[in-house]
Formats: structure tokens, C-alpha cells, sequence
């Protein structure tokens, strides 16, 4: 991408690392994918109470093409979600996406025909945020808790290395038997719990970029 | 990020790919669609002009679903003609959550967590029309205490006023008009507050339920209401210094967006725009449900039936709203202490809540009553919770003056705990029809006024 | 005695062929047949918990619920629906039609005038409830779809919803329509609001409105299949998972109803 490709690891990638995170932690533009009652509480965040401009966020890029955060706000229809999907196409890298309220997260009360069962399944999310709407205090922790991971975030080869550290971890992920965290003995006659793998998601939210 | 040459779609008679160049077509009998997919603008005008048909000035324009002023998931297509509109066509169903038939799976006292996000601006609305129906079918509207009737009241109102805030500011967000935004959000603030401070919750309360509300006011709850009722016109005031008399706001909004009184009849649009048109029809009056027939309060109307006329009848009614406020106040001083669900145990919700060392929940007197002290409270709890009562056969339609028009709940019921069928006659869905009407013929900029001016909620519009 | 609707099936043939408890009086005995119309009725529900997903061991799978009788109201209706059948049967039969032959049956209940109309009549009733003076019911409020499959015959319903506003009444009109034959007279040129409420009510019943200018669907997608609020059509949840079970969606768990 830029000079933190080269650069090999170590104090000056790290420098860089801090420096670029610090700035894109700072002047985030977020698009907003307000949809249903969240977007209320999202307009709401950004009135003057709980205000969104301390963060240097009230300027809410319309357009995609130059947001960095889309903040879905609400329940996600079947009709809507090639739209969700071609407005993320459309933002530019780097971006991150919280899914704000329990509808966005996982589909929420409405377990239905209507509704996409939480917008992971259109939409890499970094964070969920739940609530029904969340308050406005809830979302701006979540949005802190996204900067310290967007200043947290790792470039060029520590990246790579992170990447594979993660891969790694999750291939040797155990399910949920014997030796993982439940007891066996619980729930089937025999003593053997009958659960399916967990399913890896398709994209790893700590690393927090499209992949 | 190319163009996919390969996307076919519906009805299409052919498609095409224009010379050599990336920009994709499909060919309709009226026209062709392009595909564009970004960083093509070149190769846009080159297939454009490059089309032998003759010249031909008009463009279909996609506004929305996601646009920053259409008042959510609401998607605009419209013909233009320069800067003309010739042809207007809404496009709805983005928001559509089925919650109707979600509702046909829960029992009656859950079902008012369901349509209370429809009209997700007004959720006490949609909560207050889906009791009065099922309070109907049951045949206990007489028996509702008048102290939850009073609270009912109170909650509207400050829901109308909250929504009324919403609309006048997201109408000043939309033209440009920041500022009214930030006052209106401010101003809402201050009522979400309280509504907190009564129900619990900011926006979708469930907390008016068959057979009365779920909790009496908390202390303190009298005292921060008047003081609301107090400052609130002076705060109003400012919204109104701002826009009475702006020139660009009047330049925007008068004349603009024109529906007179046949429109709206014809079209079924109820509230506001109605009452802008010229005719005094509103609910709360005509058909007092609730006790409103026993408030002091005015119908604000204005004829001038254009989008200024509809913010000015909103504000007004912004300060009627208040002055039922103050009344609902005397009378619940008065009748403190009084019970606010229905004595009937086999219908009125039996649970309190009450805030305890480690948060709300459970009041400890409920639960030691069920516990300890009466058997048959007990099984009235665990039925009411679990079955839910039953309500006879038969159908009913109830409505309620919403801030944004009639909001009708049209209810069947086949004797059993669940309904069987819930319909919401919602003000937005028929109201957005008008806005073709409303806008054909007028400048783009005009849409987005009288979109605003309508003030569609697309939870309402799509249910 | 309430007058018998004659659309119960096997009605005629119950009454002639059972024979009455009391043996030959003249004047049967109420409850006798009320029994009786009730057992005519059609079956609405089987057992006593509505899913068949789980094993039912508690013994009521036997149980059967039959349907109550459509039972028309007799008059006097009450408050202002006398004069609103009235003024409506002068008008149909100015015309040369009548009110008998336009409405099915009327019933009054919960507060509220339901006229179940024909469908072949249905325009020449919805024009003179909105032209003529007397009647003035100028706005509808829309259109919606009820289904009861269980009704043999009638399972489609089309509800509307009038209001007068010179008059301040208000009027159900429902139509019937069977599955087999789902058509139903468009109303748009008469209120142009039914348009949307129209296409809503196609998109999610399957009522065909004749005469609708653009009849498509509204609120789900364009291409989507089936009639979501049907009662054939399921909820469509899927089961949520948590860590070691799962729950199964609203329309599929046991219900205590």
C-alpha cells in the first residue's frame, strides 16, 4: 500500500503504526446506514447531548466513497440487503463496520422471513453493539472501543504476522467437548454433548479490515 | 471495481455493453438503464451519446434507499426534465420486518412489544391503538382505570411532541437548516427524559398494555413534568425565531408540495397534511378515545396547503400538546395512589418492577404476595405470562390521531391467546402515496421538501 | 331464536335427520340445537396445543375445536347503522338492485357496522357509500387481507375500512373470496388510496385485484415467491443456537395456547 510495506518490523513500523492509527482513529467519517429505530438513537447520539462532533464524527459522509465507518442502525430486510452489500463494496478501504442494535447484530426480535438473521451474514462486523435501541451512551462506547482498535491495528509485515498468528489459533480451536469449556456428561445420554463445530467466521473481527 | 457485463435484469428486452468500453446497458421498451458502477463517467457518456435514438432530455434518477434525506429506507424514482420532475414513483418494502405476522405467534400482552416499533417516532401510538382494539374485543374499554386512561394521555402527548420535534428538525436537516436540527434533537432530549423517567426506556416503551399501563408514575415524576410544561414554550420559541420567517425557508417551503382538501380525501391522507389543506379533522375531537373529549385543547389548521402550512400546524400543535400536558398533570395529582391496571386478575398484567439493590427488576413485594401470601395470585401470574388470557371471537378496528395521521389497529381475534390477525392502518404508508402527486411537476429540490413535509416514518410504511 | 346463516355445511341435512330429545313437540328445545348447529360446524382445530413438531403425550390430541356459526345480527342494529342500511338500501334500490342482493349479512359487534358484500357487487357498492349524500363515506382508510383457511370456501377476506367524515360514522365492508378463484373488483378508481393497500394486500394474501393499474408486489422483493401472511405460509425463523441448544423459531416451539 505505502511505506509501511517496506519498512521491516520493528521500532520505525511500529512508529508508523501508532502515528497512522492515531489519525485514522481521529477523523473517522462514518456512513450512515440508518434504517429503523436505531437510526433515532443514532441521530440522537449525534444531537448536542450526547455529541458525536468530540469525536470529530458529526460530519457523516453521505456518499460511501469517502466514509469509513458504516454504522448499521437497525433491522436489515431481505430487500435491503443487496443494497447493504453494494454500499460496503462501495466505501474505500480502510473500513469497519459496527452493527448498532440486536436487530443488525442477529436479527433481533424479528425471527422472521423479512429480516437477514444480523448483517455478519452480508457484512464483516467489528463490533456489535446490542440494545433495543441502545442508548446513545452505548453506542459511543462502542465507537471508543472501535478506535482503540483501529489504533491498535497493525500494518504492513507485523500484519502479516498477526494474520497468521490468528489463522493459526483458530485451526487448532477445539470444539465444544470434552477439553473445551463445557463438562462433558451434559445434556445426551452417553456423556457426550452432540454439538457441531463452531463455525469459523468468515471474517476474523480482530483484525479489523476487509480482508 | 468494474461493471459486471453479465447482469441481466428483470424485463430486460437485451443488454448490451456500448463499444468497447465498460459501461453496461439494459434495453426496456422505454429506455435503457446503465450500470454504473463508479470511476465510468467516460464511458457513461460515450454509450449515452452513442445511442441513436433521438435526443432526448430526460433522466431516470435513483434516489434513495440509503440517502441522507429521505427520511429512511424510502426509494424515489423519478423522471427528470432538467431540473423538473415529470414522473415520481416510491419505492417501499425496504423495512418490511412482518411484524403483523410475528404478532400472530405471541400472546396479546407480548404483541405490544411488537407493533410499538413499527412507527418507531410514535411507538406509544401504535401501542395505545393495538390496546384500545383488543381492550374492545374484550369488552372492558368501561373498566379501565381512569388513572392509567390519564397516563395514556400524558405518554401520547409527550410521544406527539417528541415526534413533532423530530420531523420539524430532520425537515431543517434536509434543507440545510442545521441548526433547527440541533435545537429539535435538544428539545427531544428533554422528553425523552421524562419518558424515560416514567417507562424506562427512551423509544420503544411497551409500556401501555391490554387493560391499562404497566406501572403507576415514580415520585418526583409530577414535579419534573411541570417543570417541563415551564420552560418548553421559551425553547420552542427559538425553533420558531429561526423559521417562521427565514426567507430561504420560506422560499423553500411555500407553495411547495401542494395537496388540497379532494387530494387528500381521495388519497386517504389523514393528520397534518390534512389539516394544513384546510379541513379540522382530527380524531382526537371528532371520535375522543381516551378521555379527550374532557381536555381543553384546539386543533391547529392552516389552509394554505403547501409544506410551510404543515410545519406551521406542527409546531402548533406542539403547544396544544403542552397545554393537555399541563391538564394531565392536575388530574394525576389528584388521583394518586389509584390503581393503574384493570382489577380484573385474569387480564391485567399482574407483575410490577421495581428498582432493587442490584437494578430493576422484579418488585420484592410482588414476588413475595405470589410467593408466600396468595396461591391464586400465583397462578394468575403463571397463566397471564405463560398462556396469556383469551379474548372472544370477532373483530375490531380501533384508531388513534397519530402525529402523523389516523394510525388504525384492525384486529382479529378467534377466541384463542394469540391473535389471529393483527393489521396497522398506517398514516405514513398512505400518506407517501401522495408525494407523486405532490411533486410532479415541481423542481427536484421540491421532493426533498415535501418528503419532509409528509414526514413518513418507513417502519410505519413498510410494518 | 337468532336467525341460521345457510352456508354451514351439512346444516340442512343434521336438522331433518336427527331427532330431538323431547320427542314430538312442535317448539325443539334451544340448547338441543344449538348443540347440534355447533356439530355442524366445520372443524377449526385438531388437539390441544397448536404445533405438531413435539410430542404431545397429554391425551387432548383428540380434541376437536369446530368453528363458530356466522350468525347474522337482527335488527335493530343500533346507534347509527339502521340508518346507514337504510339510506344504503334506497340508494341500491334507486338503482335497481337491492340490499339483499349486495349484502350478505350484516353484523354488528364490538361497536363496529361489518357489511359482508358480494364480490360482483362490490363497486356499485362502494360508489353509492361514497356519492350519496346520505352515506358520504368519502375516505377509506385501505384495504387488508384476512385468511381462514379453515373456512372452506371463503378463505380470503378483502377488509375495508370507510370513514365519513360529513357524518362522523364508521363502516367495515368485507368481501369473501375462496382460494380457488382469489379475484376480487379493484376500488382504485373509486379511492385512489386503495392503490398501495391493494398491491399490499396482493403482496401478502394473493388476492388479485381486477382492474388494479399496476398490481405488483410492494413491500417484499419483486421476485420473491409465496404470500407471506398467509397461514400456509411459515413465520420463517431460523432455530437460535446458544452454547449447547438450540430453540427453535416462534412458529415451530409448543405453544400453550
Amino acid at each position: 500500500m505505502g511505506i509501511e510495506e517496506k519498512l521491516p518490523s520493528g521500532i520505525l513500523l511500529t512508529s508508523v503504526e501508532k502515528l497512522a492509527g492515531y489519525a485514522r482513529k481521529s477523523s473517522v467519517w462514518p456512513a450512515t446506514f440508518g434504517l429503523a429505530c436505531c437510526a433515532i438513537e443514532l441521530m440522537a447520539t449525534g444531537g448536542p447531548r450526547h455529541d458525536l462532533a468530540r469525536f470529530g464524527m458529526e460530519r457523516a459522509s453521505n456518499t460511501p466513497r469517502q466514509a469509513d465507518l458504516m454504522i448499521v442502525a437497525g433491522r436489515v430486510s431481505q430487500k435491503m440487503a443487496p443494497v447493504l452489500r453494494q454500499i460496503y463494496d462501495q466505501m474505500s478501504e480502510p473500513k469497519w463496520v459496527i452493527s448498532m442494535g440486536v436487530c443488525a447484530s442477529s436479527g433481533g426480535m424479528f425471527n422472521n422471513y423479512a429480516i437477514v438473521q444480523g448483517v455478519d451474514h452480508i457484512v464483516p462486523v467489528d463490533i456489535y453493539l446490542p440494545g433495543c435501541p441502545p442508548r446513545p451512551e452505548m453506542l459511543l462506547d462502542a465507537i471508543v472501543k472501535l478506535h482503540d482498535k483501529i489504533q491498535n491495528m497493525k500494518l504492513g509485515v507485523n500484519r502479516e504476522q498477526q494474520v497468521t498468528e490468528l489463522e493459526d489459533a483458530r485451526l487448532r480451536r477445539l470444539p465444544l467437548t470434552a477439553g473445551g469449556t463445557l463438562p462433558s456428561g451434559i445434556g445426551q445420554p452417553g456423556g457426550r454433548i452432540q454439538l457441531g463445530l463452531l463455525e469459523q467466521p468468515a471474517q476474523d473481527p480482530d483484525l479489523g479490515e476487509a480482508q | 471495481m468494474t461493471a459486471s457485463a453479465d447482469h441481466q435484469s428483470h424485463g430486460a428486452t437485451s443488454t448490451g455493453t456500448a463499444g468497447g468500453d465498460e459501461a453496461s446497458y439494459d434495453e426496456y421498451d422505454e429506455g435503457r438503464v446503465y450500470h454504473v458502477s463508479g470511476a465510468d463517467w467516460d464511458e457513461v457518456v460515450t454509450a449515452a451519446v452513442g445511442d441513436d435514438r433521438p435526443g432526448d432530455e430526460r433522466m431516470v434518477v435513483n434516489m434513495g434507499p440509503q440517502h441522507p434525506s429521505t427520511h429512511g429506507v424510502l426509494r424515489l424514482v423519478v423522471t427528470l426534465d432538467g431540473e423538473t420532475v415529470t414522473e415520481l414513483r416510491p419505492v417501499i418494502g425496504y423495512l418490511h420486518t412482518g411484524i403483523e405476522k410475528n404478532m400472530e405467534f405471541r400472546s396479546w400482552t407480548q404483541g405490544v412489544t411488537f407493533c410499538t416499533r413499527m412507527d418507531y417516532l410514535s411507538p406509544l401510538f401504535n401501542e395505545t391503538a393495538y390496546c384500545l382494539a383488543v381492550e374492545k374485543l374484550l369488552g372492558i374499554t368501561a373498566e379501565i382505570p381512569d388513572r392509567a386512561t390519564v397516563i395514556r394521555v400524558l405518554l401520547m402527548e409527550l410521544n406527539r411532541i417528541g415526534s413533532h420535534l423530530t420531523a420539524v428538525g430532520t425537515m431543517g436537516l434536509e434543507l440545510g437548516a442545521t441548526t433547527v436540527f440541533i435545537y429539535g434533537m435538544r428539545e427531544r432530549e428533554k422528553t425523552l427524559d421524562i419518558l424515560e423517567l416514567i417507562t424506562g426506556l427512551r423509544m420503544n416503551h411497551g409500556f401501555i398494555r391490554p387493560g391499562g399501563v404497566a406501572q403507576d408514575l415514580p415520585a418526583g415524576a409530577l414535579e419534573r413534568l411541570r417543570e417541563y410544561v415551564r420552560i418548553m414554550p421559551g425553547l420552542l420559541g427559538e425553533i420558531r425565531a429561526l423559521f417562521d420567517a427565514a426567507p430561504a425557508f420560506l422560499a423553500r417551503t411555500r407553495n411547495i408540495a401542494y395537496l388540497d382538501v379532494t387530494g387528500c380525501i381521495s388519497l386517504g391522507v389523514t393528520g397534518p397534511i390534512l389539516r394544513a389543506a384546510g379541513l379540522p379533522w382530527d380524531l382526537r375531537k371528532s371520535q375522543p378515545y381516551c378521555g379527550y373529549e374532557t381536555y381543553d385543547f384546539d386543533v391547529p389548521v392552516r389552509t394554505s396547503a403547501d409544506a410551510f402550512g404543515r410545519y406551521q400546524v406542527r409546531m402548533d400543535e406542539l403547544d396544544q400538546s403542552l397545554r393537555i400536558i399541563g391538564q394531565c398533570v392536575d388530574r394525576l395529582a389528584e388521583s394518586a395512589g389509584q390503581p393503574v391496571m384493570i382489577g380484573d386478575a385474569k387480564i391485567g398484567w399482574p407483575a410490577k418492577l421495581a428498582l432493587g439493590p442490584d437494578g430493576l427488576g422484579n418488585s420484592p413485594d410482588h414476588i413475595a404476595h405470589i410467593m408466600s401470601q396468595s396461591m391464586e395470585a400465583l397462578i394468575h401470574h403463571f397463566k397471564l405470562v405463560t398462556e396469556g388470557f383469551r379474548v372472544p371471537a370477532g373483530q375490531v378496528y380501533a384508531a388513534v390521531e397519530s402525529p402523523r395521521g389516523e394510525l388504525g389497529c384492525h384486529a382479529v381475534s378467534d377466541g384463542g391467546t394469540r391473535p389471529y390477525r393483527v393489521h396497522f392502518r398506517d398514516p405514513s404508508f398512505t400518506n407517501l402515496q401522495s408525494v407523486s402527486v405532490m411533486c410532479e411537476g415541481g423542481m427536484i429540490a421540491d421532493v426533498i421538501a415535501a418528503v419532509a413535509s409528509i414526514d413518513p416514518v418507513l417502519g410505519g410504511v413498510d410494518r | 331464536m337468532t336467525e341460521r346463516d345457510d352456508q354451514a355445511p351439512g346444516s340442512q341435512a343434521s336438522q331433518s335427520e336427527s331427532s330431538p330429545s323431547q320427542g314430538s313437540t312442535a317448539v325443539p328445545d334451544p340448547a338441543a340445537l344449538a348443540g347440534r348447529d355447533r356439530l355442524a360446524e366445520q372443524v377449526a382445530r385438531t388437539g390441544m396445543f397448536g404445533t405438531l413438531t413435539t410430542g404431545d403425550t397429554s391425551g387432548y390430541g383428540g380434541l376437536q375445536v369446530r368453528r363458530a356459526p356466522r350468525l347474522p345480527s337482527p335488527r335493530p342494529y343500533g346507534s347509527y347503522f339502521d340508518e346507514i342500511a337504510d339510506n344504503l338500501d334506497a340508494a341500491l334500490t334507486a338503482d335497481g338492485s337491492s340490499f339483499a342482493a349486495a349484502v350478505e349479512q350484516v353484523v354488528v359487534a364490538n361497536g363496529d357496522l361489518t357489511f359482508y358484500v358480494r364480490r360482483e357487487q362490490l363497486r356499485a357498492v362502494a360508489s353509492k357509500l361514497r356519492d350519496e349524500p346520505t352515506l358520504a363515506f368519502e375516505m377509506c382508510l385501505g384495504v387488508s387481507g384476512v385468511h381462514y383457511p379453515a373456512e372452506a370456501g371463503e378463505e380470503l377476506r378483502a377488509v375495508y375500512h370507510l370513514l365519513s367524515i360529513t357524518h362522523n360514522r364508521r363502516l367495515r365492508v368485507e368481501v369473501t373470496v375462496p382460494d380457488a378463484d382469489p379475484h376480487v373488483p379493484s376500488l382504485v378508481d373509486i379511492y385512489p388510496t386503495c392503490n398501495f393497500h391493494e398491491r399490499e394486500t396482493w403482496d401478502f394474501f394473493g388476492l388479485i385485484f381486477d382492474g388494479h393499474p399496476a398490481l405488483t408486489r410492494i413491500e417484499m422483493p419483486d421476485d420473491w415467491r409465496g404470500h407471506p401472511q398467509r397461514k400456509d405460509y411459515p413465520l420463517g425463523g431460523i432455530p437460535v443456537e446458544y452454547r449447547g441448544a438450540t430453540i427453535p423459531p416462534p412458529d415451530e416451539r409448543r405453544s400453550y395456547e
